[in-house]
């Protein structure tokens, strides 16, 4: 039983640094009407800047200054890229951000090279929180969680309780209105298309040492992020994040015990084989839970959108 | 996207079925086909130009989705695979139980497979066009790809499935042991599929995935589904693209989880963007250069996946309709016989834009040197010539060229968009 | 390095010139492995080891024969079976006779299997294939051929060293295997399974288990799994991203005791493992690098190092690859006529630079040779990995590892 509470604790970790990718994401989402292929990539940049400056100024610093930077990266991406885009339509719009997401890997590959790099927890938060039946949790882990949570509080409060976050909603569903009211909506685009992927780069900036900073670090997590929105409801903050804790917990639970197909077959009433090494359906048989874990989410994203292709918690049919 | 109109409103009205205008660029192609291994004779070129044939087939019929229909998918590698990994079974049932199946037919099975895969998946992912559909595909796409190296007994894991093509039965007595022999094959296949593309792109249904990419809605009050006109383009693009498999199956005699994966089916993208989605032949424009930029141009720098993402992002960001909307742009100056006035603003503008590019390209190259190479290796060859790359003259001379050939394009670009300008009016005032 | 850039049309006429003008003085050398794309650095490294070997062992000896050089020849294959097809062919029509490639057994069946089908269809210019890292059993079993020839041990061979030394090691009573979900995953899984139930019938195998291979983004519930199955060692086989993130995450939770590793060094491995890996991580490798073999194997090393400060040799056999090939060509008394080469080579007794004598087994062209278990650690390192101040230091060494394995090769020759 202790190890369920290691395993829920875990999950959530995952879940909340998957969080903050999406939540970027989906607010992006819900202001342009477009999936931003290239947010993973921010993401990678944040841990890269970060480990560039932590070799001089320390990890706090980077915590600081990578998210900023990124963030400013990011608007100038919107201003001079996407803006010019979005006149041909959506499709190339898409594309484009297809396009920079290959275009950072390569920039990233350029500069600091194929390999691994040595970018670790910092000293202060290397040690072991707390112990659960042998069960290690490191307090870096414990100030993942404190960092998103506080994060996404603070997003909400500014989102909804603040007049420019009322700006900011009012601008995502009618831009016209908002615009003949005085206020600069392109500036607002911006200024969300930075601090969406300013987040982004902040969960770089802290899964990095964790997750290891490699040139590939964006693909890994790149498709899983979409998957995340998609389920949760393209636009919806709460969709992002109930979703991003779903697919938390499911595949750390489905790592965390061997559930067989085997048993799970034999359970429904169907016979095994007895000789399978030959059998057509003999992979289907040995399938065990930790191989097909991260498979999951995707399988539970395509079963949503034919199902309710709006998502979990979203409002406008996508 | 909306020059595609253009184009089909040539043919448009009574036209006969097969005219003469229409016939000709494509025995005009034909020919270059049957021509192009007496130029090129060695067998790598061979093997290139073959990768270039399944390539074109791959993303004529990518683009039967994009182009023609307006649906953008992830995962399109997939129904080439299947059509391929079929195709090796079968090569390999012929090899063992001798089936009566002559090699050349092979692919015809690749699409069938493709078609059937299409079937399944187009059943549900085609209800909706856009974002819903591009993920879907996106999923189905990462969970074949999953699958792959799972299961075992049909995707045979991470080394794939592997036949011999020269098991068939001898076909006029060729046995297609030679690179020759699958060349002509790929040929042929390759012009017949191209030809059936087109020609769909010619019927109602064709026409109607138009008319859904641009506005559903009023296709849907002419008494059309949406959603039928998206699956049935779909399941034929499916058709297609096990075909290309097939071929690669003919060519390669190996698939493998590489066949299916999202790398595979981004590049499609890439190249059919690159090509030019508007246009009907673009996609074999961009499979053409992508190929030679994948095969030679990484065979002469290390970063040329950086330049590609640059030329990408380019061409999505300024030309997008492609390199083929770029040649149809100048279809009316041509049209109306103006084209000459452009030839001496083009070269004003254009090759200092290629210099200072080539500056770029330089630049780069040192750097990537100066960080990369090994101790004391600091001779480098750039464009034919060797130099020191820790010396600062080649990167003063790279930056300069930089700067100074943007500089000149920049001044000349006024003069060449007036240029354009009078080129695209008719004599005697505005269109 | 040198790499003219040249588009397009120019460079596709070049190749088809190229032809024609081969065969004039070096022998040329094709290494087909990943220049490119995530796996590059592997792929780049194991090219300054062959140019460093060839230069050293062969050029500076004045070549082979009357006086032909080795010149390595890279192509960039992306780890893509199908790259690695069209760059075969395009190195054979510049007339290359000798393939080497080591990165991905999925990209080594593809490439002998494509050799055999080659060497078939056009007997007039066959192709060796010289394989330096591709460690699945099978390209030394069922799937042998006379063309293919490996120079590091095989996944089986490099088990049974490793079960070897652990028969040794009392203390360790459970044992956790975990690997990447493939071909080469699998074998290595099926290989400590069977070997520890001979050797040591008394292990407990507290978990066996296979992940998505380059999928997982967070290895921790594997880790957990780990540590609570109370398990005294570790085996894996997994390289890469894979690798790391699994050390990482299994020492992060708790884990002290030994993970076996046939992958964890080099390409940023080592040094980013640093500290949290002394005294955990171990290595099953062929040749010697800490100490150093012998005053010839360290002068070699540290001329290495001075050419290429970011490089490592971590990959010794290389050097087995290009000697013998060039001792080979030598007693042929020919480089085009690869069936000579390659009968040389079958049975051939060579010195290893980093150990002792390396013997080519006739039967399926498997090199044995010695085995070293080593220890991820900073102190007595000479050679570190990744300029990290952390190396591998040998701990254990079988010697001739293999030479009576069984094969089930039958080798059909020309």
């Amino acid at each position: 039983m202790d190890l369920i509470l290691v395993n829920l604790i875990d999950g959530l970790v995952t879940g909340l640094l998957l969080f903050m990718l999406s939540a970027g994401l989906t607010l992006i989402f819900s202001m342009m009407g477009v999936l931003n292929f290239a947010h993973a990539s921010f993401y990678m940049l944040g841990a890269y800047f970060a480990y560039q400056i932590s070799m001089f100024l320390g990890f706090w610093m980077g915590l600081l200054i990578a998210p900023i930077v990124v963030g400013v990266l990011g608007a100038l991406v919107e201003r001079y890229g996407l803006r010019r885009v979005h006149q041909y339509g959506h499709v190339p719009e898409l594309i484009f951000t297809f396009g920079l997401a290959l275009l950072i890997e390569e920039i990233v590959q350029f500069i600091w090279g194929k390999d691994q790099m040595p970018y670790s927890i910092p000293e202060v938060l290397n040690f072991t929180a707390l112990s659960i039946a042998g069960n290690a949790i490191p307090a870096y882990k414990v100030f993942m969680i404190f960092t998103s949570v506080a994060i996404f509080i603070a997003l909400l409060y500014v989102l909804t309780r603040t007049r420019v976050g009322m700006i900011i909603q009012a601008a995502l569903s009618y831009p016209r209105t908002v615009e003949a009211l005085g206020h600069n909506v392109p500036l607002v685009f911006m200024g969300v298309f930075g601090v969406g992927t300013a987040l982004a780069g902040v969960a770089g900036v802290i899964a990095g040492p964790v997750l290891s900073t490699f040139p590939g670090m964006a693909l890994v997590l790149g498709s899983i992020v979409f998957v995340t929105i998609v389920i949760g409801g393209l636009g919806s903050l709460w969709g992002a994040l109930v979703a991003s804790l779903l697919i938390g917990w499911i595949t750390t639970f489905a790592k965390a015990y061997n559930i067989r197909m085997e048993d799970i077959l034999t359970g429904i009433g169907f016979e095994k084989p007895v000789d399978l090494s030959e059998h057509m359906l003999r992979d289907l048989w040995t399938i065990t839970s930790p191989q097909i874990a991260d498979i999951l989410p995707y399988l539970l994203m395509v079963l949503i959108l034919v199902f309710r292709p709006y998502g979990l918690f979203g409002k406008r049919d996508a | 996207m909306t020059s595609q109109t253009q184009n089909l409103s040539r043919s448009r009205g009574r036209a006969p079925l097969v005219t003469l205008s229409g016939a000709l660029p494509w025995l005009i192609c034909t020919l270059f086909l049957l021509l192009m291994p007496l130029i090129f004779t060695s067998n790598s070129a061979l093997t290139i130009m073959n990768q270039m044939a399944i390539t074109i087939v791959f993303a004529l019929a990518y683009n039967m989705l994009l182009g023609q229909g307006g649906m953008l998918s992830f995962g399109h590698a997939v129904y080439m695979g299947m059509g391929g990994f079929m195709c090796v079974h079968l090569m390999n049932y012929v090899e063992d139980m001798s089936l009566p199946i002559p090699l050349p037919v092979l692919p015809i099975f690749g699409g069938l497979f493709g078609m059937g895969v299409a079937l399944i998946v187009g059943s549900f992912s085609t209800r909706k066009a856009g974002t819903v559909f591009a993920m879907i595909s996106l999923g189905v796409g990462e969970l074949i790809a999953a699958c792959s190296v799972i299961v075992v007994a049909f995707f045979g894991g991470e080394e794939g499935v592997s036949g011999d093509r020269t098991y068939g039965l001898p076909v006029f007595g060729i046995e297609f042991l030679h690179q020759i022999e699958v060349y002509y094959l790929t040929a042929f296949w390759l012009v017949l599929s191209a030809l059936l593309m087109f020609l769909f792109s010619r019927t109602p249904i064709g026409r109607m995935a138009n008319a859904v990419r641009d506005n559903p809605e009023r296709a849907e009050f002419l008494g059309y589904s949406a959603r039928w006109v998206r699956f049935y383009s779909f399941v034929a693009s499916g058709f297609f693209a096990g075909i290309a498999g097939g071929l690669f199956a003919v060519n390669y005699e190996i698939l493998t989880e590489e066949n299916l994966n999202l790398a595979t089916s981004g590049s499609i993208l890439l190249v059919t963007f690159l090509g030019g989605v508007g246009f009907f032949f673009g996609p074999i424009i961009g499979a053409i250069l992508f190929t030679l930029l994948q095969t030679v141009l990484s065979l002469q720098t290390e970063i040329w996946q950086l330049y590609l993402g640059v030329l990408f992002v380019a061409t999505v960001m300024f030309f997008p309709g492609g390199l083929a909307g770029v040649i149809m742009m100048h279809a009316l100056p041509m049209r109306l016989g103006k084209a000459g006035l452009l030839i001496k603003p083009y070269f004003k503008t254009l090759v200092p834009a290629v210099i200072s590019m080539a500056g770029v390209a330089a630049v780069l190259e040192i750097l990537y040197h100066i960080r990369h190479a090994a101790l004391g290796e600091n001779e480098m060859t750039l464009f034919w010539v060797s130099f020191d790359s820790h010396s600062p003259l080649p990167l003063i001379l790279a930056v300069v060229a930089m700067v100074a050939g943007f500089w000149l394009a920049r001044r000349g670009a006024p003069e060449m968009a007036e240029a354009w300008h009078k080129a695209n009016t008719p004599d005697g005032g505005a269109v | 390095m040198r790499k003219p850039i040249k588009l397009g049309l120019g460079a596709v006429l070049a190749l088809t010139i190229g032809a024609g003008s081969a065969m004039a003085e070096n022998i040329k050398i094709a290494f087909i492995d990943p220049l490119s794309g995530p796996f590059a650095s592997t792929g780049s490294n194991g090219l300054k080891q062959y140019q460093f070997a060839a230069d050293e062992l062969v050029n500076k000896k004045g070549g082979v024969l009357d006086g032909q050089m080795f010149e390595i020849v890279p192509f960039d294959n992306k780890v893509s079976p199908k790259e690695s097809l069209i760059q075969l062919q395009v190195a054979i029509d510049q007339g290359i006779r000798y393939v080497v490639q080591g990165n991905s057994s999925g990209v080594a069946h593809a490439l002998t299997e494509a050799i055999e089908k080659h060497n078939k269809r056009n007997p007039d210019d066959r192709v060796l294939y010289l394989n330096y890292a591709a460690v699945d059993p099978a390209l030394t079993n069922d799937d042998c051929t006379f063309w293919h020839f490996r120079f590091d041990a095989n996944a089986d061979i490099k088990m049974d060293a490793l079960t070897d030394v652990i028969k040794e090691t009392p203390e360790i009573k459970k044992v956790y295997i975990i690997g990447q979900d493939y071909s080469f995953g699998k074998a290595v899984a099926a290989a400590a399974v069977r070997m520890l139930a001979e050797k040591r019938p008394d292990i407990e195998i507290v978990g066996n288990e296979l992940h998505p291979i380059g999928k997982v983004k967070d290895f921790t519930p594997y880790a957990r799994k780990i540590v609570s199955s109370g398990a005294d060692a570790v085996i894996t086989g997994n390289w890469g991203s894979d690798m790391l993130n699994l050390g990482k995450s299994v020492v992060e939770n708790g884990f002290t005791g030994p993970i076996y590793t046939y992958y964890a060094a080099g390409s940023g491995i080592t040094a980013a493992f640093g500290e949290s890996g002394k005294g955990v991580i171990r290595l099953i490798s062929q040749g010697q690098i800490n100490p150093p073999e012998s005053d010839a194997a360290a002068a070699y090393i540290e001329a290495f190092e001075a050419k290429y400060p970011d490089g490592n040799i971590d990959q010794p056999r290389i050097t087995n690859a290009i000697g013998m090939l060039a001792e080979a060509i030598k007693e042929a008394g020919s480089a085009t006529d690869v069936v000579s080469v390659a009968k040389a080579l079958e049975g051939m007794e060579y010195d290893d630079l980093f150990s002792g004598k390396v013997y080519m087994r006739p039967q399926d062209h498997q090199l044995i040779q010695d085995m070293f278990i080593g220890a991820h650690t900073d102190e007595g390192v000479t050679f570190d990995y990744d300029n990290s101040g952390y190396g591998i230091v040998v701990e254990h060494k079988v010697e001739m590892a293999g030479m009576d394995s069984p094969t089930t090769c039958k080798m059909k020759r020309p």
